[in-house]
């Protein structure tokens, strides 16, 4: 199903449901849990728009945790928890069964679900979510998130988008995007489109709002978007460079790059309320990239300062930056984990470039991927994966590992380059 | 990209002229026809002298004015010295001719982060701005902007294709 936005653009052209991603799974699974999801029923009703327990079932298994056994092995298909016959789940060694419904409403869908543990025969979930007509997908990955966080503990991430670039053709026929999809690479919208780079797409920690750099005036400025109308505001368009936006935790604020026609980048902080602008670095070296700590008074960024580029961490108010990456000549474009705790950047690694994985504390460097062009990180909202831009068969594409680097996904368009992806935050 | 037509008219030239042969000439009309008289007198016809034609220095292969990209080596935004007369040509150009306007646009390889490269890509045109200065251009004829790696000139994942993608571009307005 496509999801149509009816919006209002300055200047662009809506494209509805273009191009969608495609997901493979390039490493893991190894120790995977069995689970079964078995497909819904609709209690006798017209058949429902998605196919809800497939969805499920997907989520789960990208996320590199579960394996979800093959339709074609269920000795039953229960849709409701008296109908489960343990012994049998039991002997295909499942340990967690979700069972459930799709019913037609009024206004769209209720989805009612069971979750058990198998060996025990406990329920762990029982419950039903409203979604509107158009919305069952996104309460599938809802029913997702609900299911992963009983069995793992920790907050599911499937009900999220993701934003990205797209370039696709050559010279005249040129033409740059910015994507909103689902976390699965679902329902692509194009919110912005031109002829022009547009690059650097960051989420408002609301999830309604997406800056980005747009080339679109034969210059860099900063745009915030409005995703629910395609209204747009220009940010930033100050003399020279206007660059690698980013929005304070609490939304308020927005960092960014700025020459301000002075030919020298350096970190500046937009109170998006007052029109205020504090500049932060004082440098005469490349300042840039800026990520907010999640206390919202510190700043990461890139700077070449040392000579080639590193990270460092400056408190605002203050005018001393700390270096924070040793290990290597290059060191970029930090993004801080959830916790606070690890930074991913971009390494280069013996002539390549990597994701690597800083634990500030103790300093432990890991490079997570191994291609020759990653860059461009983002660390889904609950930590568990690592979004990435990479390079396959000559094209740019996206990649996901997991934060401890045993799983791999790989997201290709159909057609030119994907790349710069940015996770939402929680939805 | 509106100076690569004068990038792909200069080499056009190049090549409808050769190298390095003069201009082609229109051709010498044939001598006219003496008719044979009594007089004893000798006529003469004339001969037309082929008219030399003055290059637009921009198309001249020989003018340094005719290079319009500055290459730079890798992580670097010092002018290299074969490069120095093309860049010093440009400025005194500007500085005698006030009412012509340029803009830069500085570019690097697609290695590394993407925000960072837009830096690099600045900092290069500041580096040919400032050579242009010390010729006597003014501030108002300059103007500079970074695509960082946004827009390459050559596709391709090699230190070939990457070369080629650290440049300047000198567009005049």
């Amino acid at each position: 199903m496509r999801r149509s936005v009816v919006a209002i653009f300055l200047c662009f052209v809506v494209q509805v449901a273009w191009g969608d991603l495609k997901i493979e799974i390039t490493e893991g699974i190894s120790g995977a849990v069995p689970v079964a999801i078995v497909p819904f029923g609709t209690g006798g009703g017209t058949e429902p728009s998605e196919d809800v327990a497939a969805v499920i079932a997907a989520d789960l298994a990208r996320s590199g945790r579960f394996a979800p056994i093959d339709r074609n092995d269920m000795i039953q298909m229960p849709t409701s928890g008296q109908g489960i016959r343990f012994g049998d789940w039991r002997i295909l060694e499942t340990e967690a069964i979700l069972v459930g419904k799709v019913l037609r409403e009024a206004s769209g869908y209720v989805i009612q679900f069971q979750l058990y543990d198998v060996y025990r025969g406990a329920q762990l979930l029982s419950y039903r979510i409203s979604s509107a007509e158009n919305d069952l997908r996104r309460a599938a990955h809802q029913v997702s998130d609900m299911v992963y966080e009983a069995l793992t503990g920790e907050r599911g991430a499937f009900a999220t988008r993701i934003a990205y670039v797209s370039a696709t053709g050559k010279g005249e026929q040129q033409r740059f995007r910015v994507v909103v999809a689902d976390a699965d690479g679902e329902n692509p919208i194009v919110i912005a489109n031109s002829r022009d780079p547009l690059m650097s797409p960051a989420w408002s920690p609301d999830g309604r709002q997406l800056a980005y750099v747009s080339f679109e005036n034969e210059r860099s400025e900063i745009y915030i978007q409005t995703l629910a109308t395609g209204e747009r505001q220009l940010a930033g368009s100050w003399p020279g460079v206007n660059g690698a936006p980013a929005f304070s935790p609490d939304g308020r604020r927005l960092a960014l790059t700025l020459s301000r026609g002075t030919g020298n980048l350096d970190i500046f902080v937009l109170n998006l309320v007052s029109g205020r602008l504090t500049q932060v670095t004082w440098h005469a070296a490349i300042d840039t990239e800026p990520e907010w700590a999640p206390d919202g008074r510190r700043l990461y960024f890139t700077s070449d300062r040392g000579g080639g580029p590193q990270v460092y961490e400056i408190e605002l108010g203050s005018d001393k930056a700390a270096r924070r990456t040793f290990e290597g000549n290059y060191n970029a474009r930090p993004r801080i984990s959830r916790d606070g705790k690890s930074l991913a950047t971009v390494f280069e690694d013996r002539g390549n470039y990597r994701v690597a994985l800083l634990e500030l504390d103790s300093g432990n460097l890991q490079v997570l991927t191994n291609g020759q062009l990653d860059e461009s990180p983002s660390f889904a909202p609950n930590g568990s994966m690592i979004i990435y831009a990479s390079e396959a068969g000559g094209r740019g594409i996206l990649a996901a590992v997991s934060a401890d680097g045993r799983y791999r996904q790989r997201l290709t368009a159909t057609e030119g380059d994907i790349r710069e992806p940015a996770w939402s935050p929680f939805l | 990209m509106r100076h690569l037509n004068l990038v792909f008219l200069g080499m056009t030239t190049l090549l409808l002229a050769g190298c390095p042969r003069p201009p082609e000439v229109p051709p010498d009309p044939p001598p006219t026809e003496i008719p044979e008289t009594m007089d004893s007198g000798v006529s003469t016809g004339t001969v037309s002298a082929p008219a030399p034609r003055a290059l637009d220095p921009f198309e001249d292969p020989d003018n340094p004015l005719s290079k319009m990209v500055i290459y730079f080596d890798f992580d670097q935004s010092t002018i290299r010295s074969e490069f120095v007369d093309v860049v010093n040509a440009h400025g005194r150009y500007l500085a005698r001719n006030k009412d012509k306007r340029v803009r830069l646009e500085g570019h690097a390889d697609e290695r590394g982060s993407r925000e960072y490269n837009i830096g690099l890509g600045e900092r290069r045109a500041q580096s040919v701005r400032r050579m242009l200065k010390l010729q006597g251009v003014s501030d108002a004829q300059i103007s500079t902007v970074s695509y960082g790696e946004e827009r390459p000139a050559v596709e391709g994942h090699s230190e070939t294709s990457w070369a080629r993608n650290r440049r300047v571009e000198i567009v005049y307005r």
